[in-house]
Order: structure tokens, then C-alpha cells, then sequence
């Protein structure tokens, strides 16, 4: 059996691309009135500069970059883009707009993928909605991070077809959560229509 | 009501497993706490102080006299045999096992009911007013539209996991009832000038620590958008609003920093794209659902009955609880009858198992088996006869449910408090006893009139002490209880935020409090004046002049 914690629609398969992480930074600890801030907030500007300029882009293998990174570098990387070897990552706090009004076709990526700091981050379900729907992504659409069996279901109705479960979690037992419910109520991005226009309702 | 088909049935039985599989895995260590937290919430599952709690939904205050009698049957065989019902139209059961809980479910949906999204940062049970399809001042029955959101928001996959809770309900009465101003979204359905149904659209409302009513984001939505324009809100809200502090995190709090324009201006371009999208409502579903809504198999009868009026003329004491405890209906010969679940001396809201059978019963003998649950805390039969109201009334008071006390100072509206949630400041259900205790002269209770009492154990609210006329809130200070006052709170479509009067009291001092909030009144009430409008017209300062002399 394979090594692997991937999932690509019902399988599991090995990874053929090489994840490219962001130089930690010295996050500092916010706090506010009660809670600890555990969540950045949407759009907050993150990267720093520091930490594009200072991230390693391999050179020989399919990699996905931070989007911040690409941003940055898209000049240079123009033939490795044409080759298939680039894909992006964004973080549930980014927007997708510095993306889409940069790159008039995203559809130039084989791979996007979404990183979910924890998993009641559900900005990550609309932003899979929004990638489908609204920008018309048609290629592998991966979450990862903390992805765990429980959100399954709802990322493959969001518009996910790939999922990294988290390290330790088991990516069998992950599977057969894809099927959790056979006939939904509402249209989303897997089945566009919602239940009473699928079928006749006695 | 709304009776499931199969689509429906399979989505209750697949839920049953999948939360059996679930509490199995935390069982057997593989979920965390934290990892398995959420899961249980969406099933209504909270651990509390003693034991955990169980949040049953009936949609929209619904619910058939088969179901009660399950939830009976669940309170005998799995709990104290008793539940409590609450503010938000659900059941609670107070002592059930988490081992147990699966099993729980799968009795429930053997009558078509559930626990999904009771809890959780998720589309919770959508409210409505209690006298749907019956109240003489209704424009547009909710119903078909409630079950219709029901069925959209359950498991809706973008936004299962919002920044925090989310509630919507639904009204279609001159007089607002299901508190549309104080909810996520409330909507208020009317008839537009085409003659066609449309919604005026509230949002950002809630009360909790940071007590705000609603705004229109929309005063004119044609209904086949209901759907698609709550996704919009919703992303905007699910995208926009914060996760990093859970006491920001309510839609209130966005609408609030970027100012109700500028947030409808983002939900309106979002909507751009949302509009008309396969989840658009059309004619057919509408049609298909609204036919379990349709009026009761009445019979033509008079406004007028000769047992009824003789029974009024003879007997005292139940002319003065239908004086309360029934309400006009739009068919003739036909009244709605609240019963009390607030005894004097009783947590207010709790019904034992054998109170469930007897309102069972009553459904089935003179209500077309049919009840409802109001957010006020009780249970109404709302299709009873003229003839039949001394028989209802006979039975009711025979277990405890006629206490004549429906809207008035004693009709308690209180949370579950320090007894049994954790995250309680203070107790509440003895404020609430000891307060029924000293007003127990019903002839005095009912010369006070129409007064709303709310009380909560601390600042989140779900006793909705902030729209009580008067509202009680328990603090803590230093480690001990404490409880501050605010009148001049108010539901419906009038609503306002109570104010609060001084320092907090200590909890004997209670009952003397709302004495002297009383003498006040009563000492400067114009005739027929209720509490409420005495506070509006002559404002706090009296009151709390009254209270701290
Ligand atoms: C005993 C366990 C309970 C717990 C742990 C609990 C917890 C909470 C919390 C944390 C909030 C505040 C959420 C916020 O403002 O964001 C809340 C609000 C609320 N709860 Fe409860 N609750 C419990 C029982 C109840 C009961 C028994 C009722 C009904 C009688 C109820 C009705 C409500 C309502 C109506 C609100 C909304 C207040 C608003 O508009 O913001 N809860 N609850
Ligand atoms: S108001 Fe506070 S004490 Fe009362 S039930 Fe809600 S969380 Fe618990």
C-alpha cells in the first residue's frame, strides 16, 4: 500500500509535487480582549516581504509556490508555468483578488491549493466555491494542512477533488467520508442543482 | 406540518451513522477534544457542568403529538424524565450520556426529528412565530419558506464552519413575534404593491454580549431569492468576519465596523453573482411544500358557543386564565391556547414526561394532534374549539399547565444559569422561583397586566434578558453572584434594548427589586397603560430613584 496522505478524487495517490513553504517568521502573539488571536484575518497582509524575498524556489521538480512568492517572481517563472511544473498555494486569509487580477486565466495552474490553519476555518469553503464558480478553475483544487475526515464532505461539495489528510490521521478511514450523505438538499459546486430539481419529490 | 419523504429520512439516518462513527472514533481516542468539539456541537452535544446537554431541534416551534410523545419516551429512557424547552424553540435534555447520544438520535429520527445544527458555529434551527398559519393579523404563513431554509441550510457545505453561530428566523405578521430584530437575519415576508410575496431583509441583530437590533439590508426581496440572497450575506459574513476573537466573531460585529452601507453594498455585489443560481426557490417547491401548511380541516362554526360563555359566567378562575392563556385565530370558533410551563415555584420552561403525553393528548383530542413551542417557554395547542376550552383547561390545570399567568410578570423567560451551564456568571432559575414565589397573588398579577420578565446567568443572553421589559443579568463579582437590572427592553416590531438601572443586587434582594419596579408603575401608570409604556413615556430615572432610595 502506498505511503501517502493523499487523496485525489476517491484514491489515493502518491504526490508528485514539491510543497514550498514560506521561511518562518517570528509570529508575534496578539492578544485582545479574551481570546488569544488564533486566525489572521481575511486579507491582513501576509508574507512579509522578508519572507518572499528569502524563500528557496527549487529549480528541477513541480512545486507549489506561496501566491505571494509567484507574484513576485511570475517573470521568471514563465517557462517552468508553460512546462506544468508551477502551482500555488494561498492561505484561507488571503483573497483571491490579487490573484484573478493578475492572471485573467487560472486555469494556466494545474494545481491550486488552499491552506487551512484549522479546520473551523471555513473561509476555505468559499474560497473552493469562488474558485469554481466564479473563476471557473477546472484544475486539481487541493486543501491541506489541517484536513481531517469530518470536512470532507463539505470540501468535495465546495469544489475540492484533492486532499492532503493531516499526518497521523487515517487516510482510509478519511475516504469513506466522501460519501457521507448520498443525496444532499442544496446545489453547490459538486451537484449544481439542489434536491427538488434533481429529483420529483412525492 | 411538513412530512418527510425518503430524500429526507435518508438524510436523518445518514447523519445517525455518521455521528455514531464519529463518537466512536473520540471514544476510541483517535478524534481530540478539540477535534470531535465541533462535531458534537452540530449535534446539539455540549458537555456541561453535571453532565452533558443535549439540544433537540423542532423546526421552526413545530411538533406533532407522535413526536412529543418520543421525546417523553427519550426523557424516561435516557434522561430525568424531564426536558426543558427554550428561547429557541428546542428541547434540552439536561442528563443524557454521550455514549447514549447516538442512539438518542436514531429514536428521533424514527419521528422525523434530529439534533443537527442545534449548536455550533453553523445555520442553527430557523425560528417563527408561534401562531403561524393561525394568527388573525397574518399576512403570509413562513412555514413553507422555514422548511424550505431548513432543508438549505442542513449540512449546507460553505458555511458549516461560519466564524461563529448563526440564526435566522422568520415572520409574517403585523406584529413581529419571532423577534426578526434580533437575529443574524430575520425575514419579515409582506405583500408587495404587485401583490406578490416578497421579504424585507434584517441583519447583524443579536443580543449576547453585545446587544445590537438588526438593520434592512433589503426592503424589498422577491421570495424565489430567500436562498440565494442569504448565501450572500452569508459569504460576505463567512469570508469577512473575525476568527480571531470569538467574542467579535457574530455578524452583528462586522455589520457594525464597516456600517450597514458598506456591507450591503458587498452583499449586493456578491448577490450579482448569486442571483438566480440553480439554489433560486421556483413555484414547484414552493407549491410541493407549502401544501403540508395548508389550514387544518376546520369546521364552520360560530364565533360565539354557549358552553364557553356559561363556563366564563361561572367560573372565576377560568375566565381568568383564558384571559391570558387564549388568543384570537383567524377562523370562526376557533381559539389558540397557550399552556403555561411556568408554574410558580418550577424552572421556567421545564416539562416533565408525563406533562409531555398529557399535552399529547390534549393535541390529539382537540388540536388536530398538532403543537407548538413558543420562544416564550411554553406549549400551545393552536386549533382549539370555543366548545372544547373548559375540557383543555380542565386537564391542563389538572397537571399543572393552566397557571394563569401567560405574559405576565411570572411568565419568566430564564435560561438554564449557574445550575447547570458553565458558563454561567450566576444562577437563575432560583431568581426566577423566588420572584414567582413573592407575586403569587394572581388577582395582584393580573392587575399589573402585560410584563415581560427575562432573566439570563450571564452575558450571552439566552434568557434574552436585553428585550425584557424588565431583564435580569447575572454578574460575577469577586467569586459571588450578582445580578444588574435593566428595564425598558422590548420584543416585537417595536423592539428596543433595555436600560440598565445601577449597581447589581444581591440575590435575596430580588423579589424586593421588582416590588418596587412595580409600585412605580403601578403609582404612575395612565389606565390601561402597561409597565412598558410606563417606562417609555416617564423613562428609567423614577424607577431607579425608587429602587436605590
Ligand atoms: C446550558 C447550556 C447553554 C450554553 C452553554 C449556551 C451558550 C450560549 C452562548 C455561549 C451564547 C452566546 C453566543 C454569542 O453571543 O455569540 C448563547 C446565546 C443564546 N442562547 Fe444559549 N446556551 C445554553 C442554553 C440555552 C438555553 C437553555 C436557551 C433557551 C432557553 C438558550 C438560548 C440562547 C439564545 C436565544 C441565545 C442568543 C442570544 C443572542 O441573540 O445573541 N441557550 N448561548
Ligand atoms: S445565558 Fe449564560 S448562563 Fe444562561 S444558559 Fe446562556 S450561557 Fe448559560
Amino acid at each position: 500500500m502506498l505511503n501517502s496522505q493523499l487523496i485525489l478524487n476517491q484514491s489515493i495517490i502518491d504526490d508528485e509535487w514539491t510543497f514550498v513553504a514560506l521561511p518562518s517568521e517570528n509570529e508575534e502573539i496578539k492578544k485582545q480582549a479574551g481570546k488569544v488571536v488564533l486566525f489572521k484575518l481575511t486579507g491582513e497582509s501576509s508574507p512579509s516581504e522578508l519572507q518572499i524575498n528569502e524563500t528557496v524556489i527549487p529549480q528541477n521538480s513541480k512545486i507549489i509556490l506561496p501566491l505571494s512568492v509567484y507574484l513576485k517572481n511570475r517573470e521568471a517563472l514563465k517557462t517552468r508555468l508553460k512546462n506544468n511544473e508551477i502551482a500555488l498555494w494561498l492561505a484561507t486569509h488571503e483573497t483571491l483578488h490579487a490573484l484573478i487580477t493578475i492572471e485573467k486565466d487560472i486555469n494556466i495552474f494545474p494545481l491550486i491549493a488552499i491552506f487551512v490553519e484549522r479546520f473551523q476555518d471555513g473561509r476555505i469553503f468559499s474560497l473552493g466555491n469562488l474558485l469554481r464558480t466564479r473563476y471557473q478553475f477546472k484544475n486539481t483544487l487541493r486543501a491541506f494542512g489541517d484536513v481531517l475526515q469530518d470536512q470532507l464532505f463539505y470540501l468535495k461539495r465546495s469544489g475540492f477533488d484533492s486532499y492532503l489528510i493531516k499526518t497521523g490521521k487515517d487516510v482510509h478511514e478519511a475516504l469513506k467520508a466522501l460519501q457521507s450523505f448520498s443525496d444532499p438538499y442544496q446545489g453547490a459546486v459538486d451537484i449544481k442543482e439542489p434536491v427538488w430539481k434533481r429529483r420529483v419529490r412525492s | 406540518m411538513y412530512q418527510y419523504d425518503n430524500i429526507d429520512q435518508t438524510i436523518v439516518n445518514e447523519r445517525v451513522a455518521q455521528f455514531r462513527d464519529q463518537t466512536s472514533r473520540y471514544l476510541s481516542g483517535k478524534l481530540t477534544d478539540d477535534e470531535f468539539r465541533p462535531l458534537r456541537l452540530q449535534n446539539g452535544l455540549y458537555i456541561q457542568r453535571h453532565a452533558p446537554m443535549l439540544r433537540i431541534a423542532i423546526p421552526y416551534g413545530l411538533l406533532s403529538s407522535k413526536q412529543l410523545r418520543k421525546l417523553a419516551d427519550i426523557a424516561d429512557r435516557f434522561d430525568r424524565g424531564y426536558g426543558h424547552f427554550s428561547t429557541r424553540q428546542n428541547l434540552q435534555l439536561n442528563w443524557p450520556k454521550l455514549e447514549e447520544t447516538p442512539d438518542i438520535l436514531e429514536e428521533l429520527s424514527k419521528v422525523e426529528m434530529h439534533a443537527i445544527q442545534t449548536s455550533g458555529n453553523c445555520i442553527r434551527n430557523i425560528t417563527t412565530d408561534q401562531f403561524a398559519g393561525v394568527a388573525p393579523d397574518e399576512i403570509i404563513d413562513p412555514r413553507a419558506i422555514a422548511e424550505i431554509l431548513r432543508q438549505w441550510s442542513t449540512f449546507h457545505p460553505e458555511f458549516s464552519f461560519l466564524p461563529r453561530k448563526f440564526k435566522i428566523a422568520v415572520s409574517g405578521s403585523k406584529q413581529d413575534r419571532a423577534i426578526v430584530q434580533a437575529h443574524d437575519i430575520g425575514l419579515e415576508f409582506y405583500y408587495d404593491k404587485k401583490q406578490k410575496m416578497a421579504i424585507r431583509v434584517w441583519v447583524g441583530g443579536g443580543l449576547g454580549r453585545t446587544p445590537i437590533l438588526g438593520s434592512v439590508i433589503r426592503e424589498h426581496l422577491e421570495w424565489e431569492h430567500a436562498l440565494t440572497y442569504c448565501e450572500a450575506i452569508i459569504r460576505v459574513y463567512n469570508l469577512h468576519g473575525r476568527r480571531d476573537n470569538i467574542y467579535k466573531a457574530r455578524i452583528k460585529i462586522l455589520v457594525k465596523a464597516l456600517g450597514i452601507e458598506e456591507f450591503k453594498k458587498q452583499v449586493e455585489a456578491e448577490w450579482l453573482h448569486l442571483k438566480n443560481s440553480p439554489n433560486t426557490i421556483n413555484e414547484n417547491e414552493l407549491k410541493r411544500v407549502a401544501k403540508f401548511f395548508t389550514s387544518m380541516p376546520y369546521e364552520k362554526l360560530n364565533d360565539q358557543d354557549d358552553v364557553f360563555d356559561q363556563a366564563i359566567q361561572n367560573n372565576k378562575a377560568f375566565a381568568s386564565w383564558v384571559k391570558r392563556s387564549v388568543h384570537p385565530h383567524k377562523q370562526k370558533g376557533y381559539q389558540s391556547v397557550t399552556l403555561s410551563l411556568k408554574p410558580h415555584g418550577l424552572a421556567p420552561g421545564d416539562a416533565t414526561s408525563d406533562q409531555m403525553r398529557i399535552v399529547a393528548e390534549l393535541a390529539d383530542q382537540y388540536s388536530f394532534g398538532e403543537l407548538r413551542v413558543s420562544h416564550e417557554q411554553n406549549l400551545i395547542l393552536a386549533d382549539v374549539k370555543l366548545k372544547d376550552i373548559f375540557n383543555v383547561w380542565e386537564k391542563a390545570k389538572a397537571h399543572q399547565l393552566a397557571t394563569p399567568n401567560i405574559g405576565l410578570l411570572t411568565d419568566i423567560i430564564c435560561c438554564p444559569g449557574g445550575d447547570f451551564c458553565s458558563l454561567a456568571n450566576a444562577k437563575s432559575i432560583p431568581i426566577a422561583t423566588s420572584i414567582q414565589e413573592a407575586f403569587d397573588d394572581l388577582d395582584y398579577l393580573h392587575d399589573i397586566g402585560e410584563l415581560e420578565l427575562n432573566i439570563s446567568g450571564c452575558m450571552n443572553a439566552c434568557g434574552h434578558h436585553h428585550i425584557g421589559h424588565i431583564g435580569v443579568l447575572g454578574v460575577d463579582k469577586d467569586g459571588s453572584e450578582w445580578y444588574q437590572v435593566t428595564i425598558g427592553g422590548k420584543q416585537g416590531s417595536d423592539a428596543s434594548l433595555g436600560t440598565v438601572i445601577g449597581p447589581s443586587f444581591a440575590a435575596e434582594e430580588m423579589p424586593g427589586v421588582i416590588k418596587k419596579l412595580i409600585d412605580v408603575y403601578i403609582k404612575q401608570r395612565n389606565p390601561e397603560e402597561s409597565f412598558i409604556d410606563t417606562v417609555r413615556r416617564i423613562g428609567v430615572n423614577p424607577f431607579k430613584e425608587h429602587v436605590y432610595a
